[in-house]
């Protein structure tokens, strides 16, 4: 089974490159960093089984799908678009992985330019999504906020469409940069309709003093492929405070990599995983404590129902230097059906000796008392389960002091799951 | 009017309760008295639906429809209110919208109009004042972090939310000082009426000095063994259950 897989990698890894030979004379931004990228994955290809950091989840279910270069169609996105229930304000909207100016609304006191992937400095090629990213990006935007400037909120829209009659991809590249002092609530949303295979990569430079948070709805086509990789460095004093809510797609993974690099920077990185059906979804994370007195928390949720399998990797790393480390990490999971299965798998790699980390998992069904009371009150069973699932995601849910966001991500929750939760399999 | 005709139920099994008859008309407010391990709380579990019971013989209507085919949230929008002898906690389930979701679902399923967040918090603190309860009992989580006074007063605040036909206080007085069990009766008390009933089920005769009961039964062994006016708990406190136990048998 093993050699069948491999052979379906290799042969996709291979349309990707053959893909890349095709179009890379007319591929706009720095030429030497895409050939280096395309070097990287011919070399790597894609990840396999035997990887343990994928392990769990494996891609033969992607490789047996041939994605091809969406063409550029002037499809209307708009009615897409309005159907989300976006909040007001400006927005970065791109569609097949591409810049689309007449949907978008740029901001104010934020430079924003689009037109070419935004490769950014920290991303590594080692990690073989990014590779392929590198080699395949063809837009992306690049925004940089100034030292102390409070730039408000952004959204960053990635819509697929099934305009192409066959499956496409696309290798959206985004870089953040914030000054010093410099603060930016970036929210990204990934939705779409039909078959295709999302690839953003995101880099986040967050100097001293500086804040991002980067609020994250991945609500994909039920058909859909989703594997992103976030890369945040976070200077002194600076925050990366981050939460991943993944609704959507067949195969999804959100792989964080957080490097604290100044003193007292600090990382949250929560999530919350709602799958039903035969979805699949991880959330990876590596927070690499680099300077002393840094903190990281880490709550994870998943609710799993029907056939689906949610899995959690978190890796905390300390170098020695990183003395009075505060790291924590808490995964949460509950099983609403028989057949669904979490993989939760913590790591801790400690060099320094005055450290505080702790990590803790749990697994659970709905408790069959708080379901009675509910519905002794007069609370349908669905809408019992729903209020439960919101309990348990409520310490995920509760830190997003962006109250309109969180309430349109506790909305897209529970339409999402009161169909899901009510139909019998949960019982 | 709830009526119980022979009702058998247990666990696993087990049976429970053997064979109980009992009639509580509307408008009037009945004890159920006994020893530990004589039923009363399976009467009220299977009286307001709770997975796991099994019922083997008998009926239970309320108001004329079958009590025992309704999923439990039918009951309690069709009236019937159990107030827990042990309330769950909720955490991450605020109070007040825990009980404005329940009010609406009932109100929607008896096809009422729903009520909005201003409507509800308006009539919810007037509730509260006449409670004499503490106006944050509504910003907490569903009894996370109360004392068990106030757990049961959180009962009776429902209650008196819900407007229920029917409740079942099931040992609300258990483990309560003086001053909880009063406002606790005083909350019972004040939703006595021609159209509501009540069935409360307790170990001690202190409770119902406070609500004084139309009727005393008697549980033990799974059957009501006597039945009488509000005397009979005097007695039961005199004497002990042993005495009334084998006298009946």
């Amino acid at each position: 089974m093993n050699a069948v897989s491999q052979t379906s990698l290799q042969a996709s890894a291979q349309g990707f490159l053959a893909r890349y030979e095709g179009l890379k004379a007319r591929l706009s931004g720095n030429v030497a960093l895409r050939a280096a990228g395309a070097a990287a994955f011919a070399q790597q290809g894609l990840p396999g089984p035997r990887e343990e950091a994928w392990r769990y989840t494996g891609l033969r279910v992607l490789a047996d799908v041939a994605f091809h270069e969406p063409v550029v169609l002037l499809a209307d996105g708009a009615a897409q678009l309005a159907a989300l229930g976006l909040i007001d304000g400006p927005r970065l909207v791109f569609v097949d992985g591409r810049f689309r100016d007449d949907l978008s609304q740029l901001p104010e006191g934020v430079s924003v330019q689009t037109g070419a992937p935004a490769f950014g400095r920290i991303a590594d090629n080692a990690e073989k999504m990014v590779a392929l990213n590198t080699m395949l990006a063809e837009d992306g935007a690049a925004i940089d906020v100034a030292a102390d400037v409070d730039a408000g909120t952004l959204l960053l829209v990635s819509l697929g469409s099934d305009a192409h009659g066959k499956p496409v991809s696309f290798h959206p590249r985004h870089a953040v940069r914030l000054g010093k002092g410099a603060r930016l609530t970036l929210v990204e949303v990934n939705a779409g309709v039909g078959v295709y295979f999302n690839n953003p990569v995101l880099t986040a430079e967050i100097a001293e003093d500086a804040t991002l948070v980067h609020l994250r709805q991945q609500m994909e086509a039920p058909g859909a492929f989703h594997l992103s990789t976030v890369f945040a460095e976070v200077g002194a004093r600076g925050t990366y405070d981050s939460f991943s809510l993944a609704l959507g797609g067949k195969l999804a993974r959100v792989q964080v990599h957080a490097r604290l690099v100044g003193e007292k920077a600090m990382a949250h990185l929560n999530a919350a995983q709602l799958l039903g059906g035969s979805q699949h979804s991880d959330f990876t994370t590596v927070v690499r404590h680099a300077a002393p007195a840094t903190a990281s928390r880490q709550t994870v949720k998943n609710v799993l129902t029907g056939r689906s399998k949610g899995v959690f990797q978190g890796k905390i790393e300390v170098d020695r230097i990183a003395q009075k480390t505060d790291g924590y990490q808490m995964n949460q999971t509950l099983l609403l059906s028989r057949d669904a299965e979490i993989d939760s798998k913590p790591q801790l790699e400690i060099y320094a000796d005055d450290v505080k980390c702790s990590h803790g998992a749990t697994v659970g069904e709905l408790d069959a008392d708080q379901l009675f009371y509910l519905r002794s009150r007069g609370v349908p069973v669905a809408e019992a389960r729903n209020i439960l699932v919101r309990a348990f995601l409520a310490e995920a849910l509760d830190p997003i002091a962006h109250e309109a966001v969180r309430a349109g991500m506790e909305a897209a929750i529970a339409a999402r799951w009161a169909a899901e939760l009510g139909t019998g399999d949960a019982a | 009017m709830l009526e119980i005709k022979g009702l058998r139920a247990g666990i696993e099994d087990k049976e429970i309760l053997k064979g109980i008859d009992l009639v509580v008309p509307t408008g009037e407010v009945h004890a159920i008295m006994g020893p530990n391990g004589s039923g009363k709380s399976t009467l009220s579990y299977v009286l307001s639906g709770r997975d796991g019971y099994e019922v083997t013989g008998g009926s239970a209507t309320f108001d004329g429809a079958d009590l025992l085919e309704m999923e439990p949230e039918v009951r309690a929008a069709a009236g019937l209110f159990l107030a827990f002898q042990y309330p769950v906690e909720l955490p991450g389930v605020g109070n007040a919208n825990f009980l404005r979701t329940a009010l609406n679902a009932q109100r929607r399923a008896r096809g009422e109009a729903e009520l909005d967040a201003v409507q509800f918090l308006k009539m919810a603190r007037a509730e509260i004042k006449r409670l004499s309860m503490a106006d944050d009992m509504l910003k907490r989580n569903v009894n996370v972090g109360f004392s068990g006074g106030e757990k049961k007063r959180n009962e009776v605040l429902q209650m008196a939310i819900l407007r229920p036909k029917l409740a079942i206080l099931d040992e609300t007085d258990s483990g309560l000082d003086i001053d909880a069990l009063k406002i606790v009766a005083d909350g019972v008390n004040a939703l006595r009426s021609p159209t509501f009933s009540a069935l409360v089920i307790t170990h001690y005769q202190r409770l119902l000095d406070y609500i004084v009961p139309d009727r005393v039964h008697v549980l033990a062994g799974g059957r009501i063994i006597r039945s009488g006016g509000p005397e009979l708990a005097h007695e039961l406190e005199a004497n002990g259950y042993a005495a009334v136990v084998a006298e009946a048998a």
